[in-house]
């Protein structure tokens, strides 16, 4: 039993980060029609952003330290961070601690920036070829800029830690009334489903309860009638590429303490969240988020050592065979909408 | 009259015929004396370096190939001569190797097997490299190892730890300075016994490929050996990124130290999700629980930042040590480049030094001269104490760095603390060790 709520807890950051992704791609799917392989790209930018953030923060001066020496035998150069010799050794250290969560306000810009240069820049060229056209671009978009990445950080993994509040982990099982140890957690990883799901709450709101949302709806549902209205839709969707791009972005930064930072990790979120994105349903926002953490969750249990044993590798088919029997069952997805993809 | 039947046509057929008669056994002769693929000719001799240049490894890659750049600047003269200074062979004079300027060309293994053996095979076949070195992988080495031994060229192994790469995949052509899984295990094993105790159950996550199973394999038999019990043996996908699924399990099997059996990205991200999980915080069975990493690379332990702290594992070699060679060699890696070296470049400086004295020893780039050169070949100078390259199987035997990541690191390199410095004799095995068994040296291949 125990066993089984631990992987519960699994899957939920597993299913946030998929939620997370798949909520972007659904989004610039259902505005512009466009299959855009280059949104694990911008996650992992997001997380870069973090990278960035924390190397601004540390930036240092160099004193020389006669009394000791460096791998060379000269003397140390000692780095110290400006902030610290501005806000004191404590301050300073505290602000560079907190630079994932700081990386956020710094993100938002950048990607709704980053998003906005992306589809007028390019993907608005390809509007009107065949999503085979608009999949090669946006795929060779995302090795472009994955390289780019790793041309100026580099191919290692980055460390971003988390705040020291947020460091260990929690013992859910003592409140529960197991054991101790019997069900742990890491406390930044609760952090990152709470985040997630206030980001997705964020966007269905935005939705759903401002002007802006309901025209954009409106597109989605009918975009030549609310055209003819008047009302400039165009414009509207590339602002909606760019929210897609920093909720991509945010999903990043966020996830940078999980696991460090490299230059690949957005391609190995993209396969599965395209996953996610078809079982919930072409289009489909809820869709996306269910089939996100159903997935999540799914992926979770099957690593357990006792279903491996019954069934060896199961951990790194359950996806597709869950999406294999789903799209058998409802060949729309979970809640996908009559019509999308289907001319 | 007489009439002849000579012709100048005919005259000049017969000659051509009857000189080429007369003329083909000395072109078999000659041949037959050089046969060897890639035989330098105009003064220079092409080494082939293969690294990882993109994919996961490319930082590795990248301090390989300044570690060979710097082997061939020494080799030709150039530098401070590095390790050729303090390394017990002498033959080595700085005018390259047996009078011919050194050159290289690269290419990119992507860290993918296919794409190594196109790399090494473009690089012999079309830029006439006489010996292929390099690689960051066990599984990219055995695959090149093989193709060379096919080439007919010496293969001088880079970073590749797995025991098969001079066990059952071992080849009469191939050569491993690099240390193996069994030795990391023979070394770590009294370490870990000596500070956690003989009353331990350890719980394994593996990477799935050959180098994952024979390190699981040798730490698993070396921590029984010392009375620990093995609790678990979990396989874990290479391409795995998040192995928080595989974490969580750990603290509830009963198990108090979790060994990594991961290298690169995987040993990163599975030591920081271990760390976040608080493993290292925790109490099991009244004991601190603890993490072993068997396999350490000071490039891979910087990605995992302070998660590294306290965490025991093995290396070849570190640039902290006394040593003359190691700091021959980090001071003019040190002053070219501006930080130390890995020990994936000290390995391939290494390399490409034994390759050019045992050319110069043997008199020739034939490989079957270069194999009989280093076949029991004994030195010392180059790091890591006296060393024997044993004949039965083209593995180097020297002493084994048991390290742990530093509590208070000075510098950004200041990464891990040798703990101790295991003796060659204790990590040595017999040639027909189970765990080496099922493959065959064979004979040398000089190509051509």
């Amino acid at each position: 039993m125990d066993a089984i709520l631990l992987q519960i807890l699994n899957g939920l950051d597993k299913g946030s980060a998929y939620a997370l992704i798949a909520l972007g791609l659904t989004l610039i799917f259902g505005t512009l029609g466009v299959v855009n392989f280059a949104h694990g790209a911008l996650f992992m930018i997001g997380a870069f952003c973090a990278v960035t953030v924390q190397r601004l923060l540390s930036f240092s001066f160099v004193t020389i330290d006669e009394t000791k020496t460096d791998f060379l035998g000269n003397p140390m150069k000692v780095k110290t961070p400006y902030l610290e010799s501005w806000f004191g050794p404590e301050l300073g250290a505290s602000i560079i601690d907190w630079s994932v969560p700081i990386a956020i306000l710094f993100c938002i810009p950048i990607m709704l920036l980053v998003g906005y240069i992306m589809e007028r820049g390019l993907i608005k060229h390809f509007y009107k070829r065949p999503h085979a056209d608009q999949i090669l671009v946006t795929f060779g978009l995302a090795i472009v800029l994955q390289e780019l990445i790793k041309h100026y950080y580099g191919a290692n993994p980055i460390p971003t830690p988390a705040p020291e509040a947020f460091k260990g982990s929690f013992d859910f099982g003592v409140l529960m009334g197991f054991d101790p140890n019997a069900i742990i957690y890491p406390v930044w990883r609760l952090v990152y489903f709470g985040f997630s799901a206030v980001i997705i709450a964020a966007v269905f709101a935005f939705l759903q309860f401002t002007t802006f949302g309901m025209v954009v709806r409106a597109g989605m549902a009918d975009r030549e009638t609310v055209g003819l209205l008047g009302i400039n839709i165009d414009k509207r969707f590339t602002i909606m590429f760019g929210i897609a791009a920093a909720v991509a972005g945010l999903a990043g930064v966020m996830y940078a303490p999980i696991n460090s930072p490299n230059y690949h990790m957005g391609m190995d979120f993209l396969v599965l969240s395209f996953v996610v994105v078809v079982v919930g349903g072409m289009g489909s926002l809820p869709g996306a988020v269910l089939a996100g953490f159903l997935l999540g969750a799914l992926e979770s249990f099957s690593s357990m050592n006792e279903v491996k044993a019954l069934l060896p590798g199961i951990d790194q088919i359950i996806i597709y065979v869950v999406a294999i029997v789903i799209l058998l069952a409802r060949p729309r997805g979970l809640m996908g909408r009559k019509g999308v993809m289907e001319e | 009259m007489s009439k002849s039947d000579v012709t100048r046509r005919g005259v000049l057929k017969t000659g051509a015929f009857a000189g080429t008669g007369l003329a083909l056994p000395t072109i078999f002769t000659a041949s037959s004396v050089a046969a060897y693929t890639n035989a330098p000719t105009g003064g220079g001799v092409t080494l082939g370096f293969n690294v990882p240049q993109t994919g996961p490894y490319a930082d590795e890659g990248a301090d390989e190939l300044r570690a060979y750049e710097l082997a061939v600047e020494h080799l030709n003269g150039g530098g401070d001569g590095g390790m050729m200074n303090t390394f017990s062979s002498k033959v080595l004079k700085g005018n390259g190797i047996l009078g011919n300027k050194v050159q290289y060309v690269t290419g990119d293994t992507q860290t993918k097997s296919d794409a190594a053996r196109a790399s090494a095979k473009s690089m012999i076949e079309k830029d006439g490299a006489v010996m292929i070195t390099g690689g960051s992988s066990s599984g990219v080495a055995i695959a090149v190892q093989g193709m060379c031994q096919e080439a007919g060229v010496i293969f001088m192994a880079g970073l590749t730890h797995s025991n098969d790469t001079t066990g059952k995949d071992k080849k009469a052509n191939g050569f491993r300075h690099f240390f193996n899984a069994y030795m990391s295990a023979a070394a770590l094993a009294p370490v870990l016994e000596k500070l956690y105790g003989a009353d331990r159950k350890a719980y394994h996550l593996t990477a799935d490929y050959t180098w994952g199973w024979t390190q699981e394999e040798s730490i698993a038999a070396a921590t029984e050996a010392v009375g620990w019990e093995t609790v678990n043996k979990v396989k874990t996908p290479l391409a795995s990124t998040d192995f928080s699924s595989y974490i969580a399990p750990v603290l509830n099997s009963g198990a108090d130290v979790l060994v990594l059996n991961h290298y690169g990205g995987n040993m990163v991200n599975s030591l920081t999700n271990a760390v976040q999980f608080g493993l290292k915080d925790k109490q099991v069975n009244g004991k601190n629980f603890e993490i072993v990493v068997p396999l350490y690379s000071r490039l891979m332990a910087k990605g995992a930042g302070a998660n590294v702290k306290g965490i025991l594992g093995s290396t070849n070699w570190h640039w902290s040590l006394q040593d003359e060679g190691t700091k021959a060699f980090v001071k003019s890696f040190g002053t070219k480049y501006g930080f130390p070296p890995s020990q994936a470049a000290h390995t391939v400086y290494c390399q490409t030094l034994l390759y050019a004295d045992a050319a110069e020893r043997a008199g020739t780039f034939n490989p079957c001269g270069i194999g009989e050169a280093l076949e029991g070949f004994e030195f010392d100078g180059l790091g890591n104490g006296k060393t024997l390259y044993r004949a039965d199987d083209h593995q180097c035997f020297k002493d084994v760095l048991v390290v742990k990541g530093k509590e208070n690191p000075t510098s950004e390199f200041d990464l891990l603390e040798v703990v101790e410095v295991t003796p060659a004799a204790q990590v040595t095995y017999k040639p027909d060790h189970p765990m080496f068994a099922g493959g065959e040296l064979g004979k040398c291949n000089p190509g051509a």
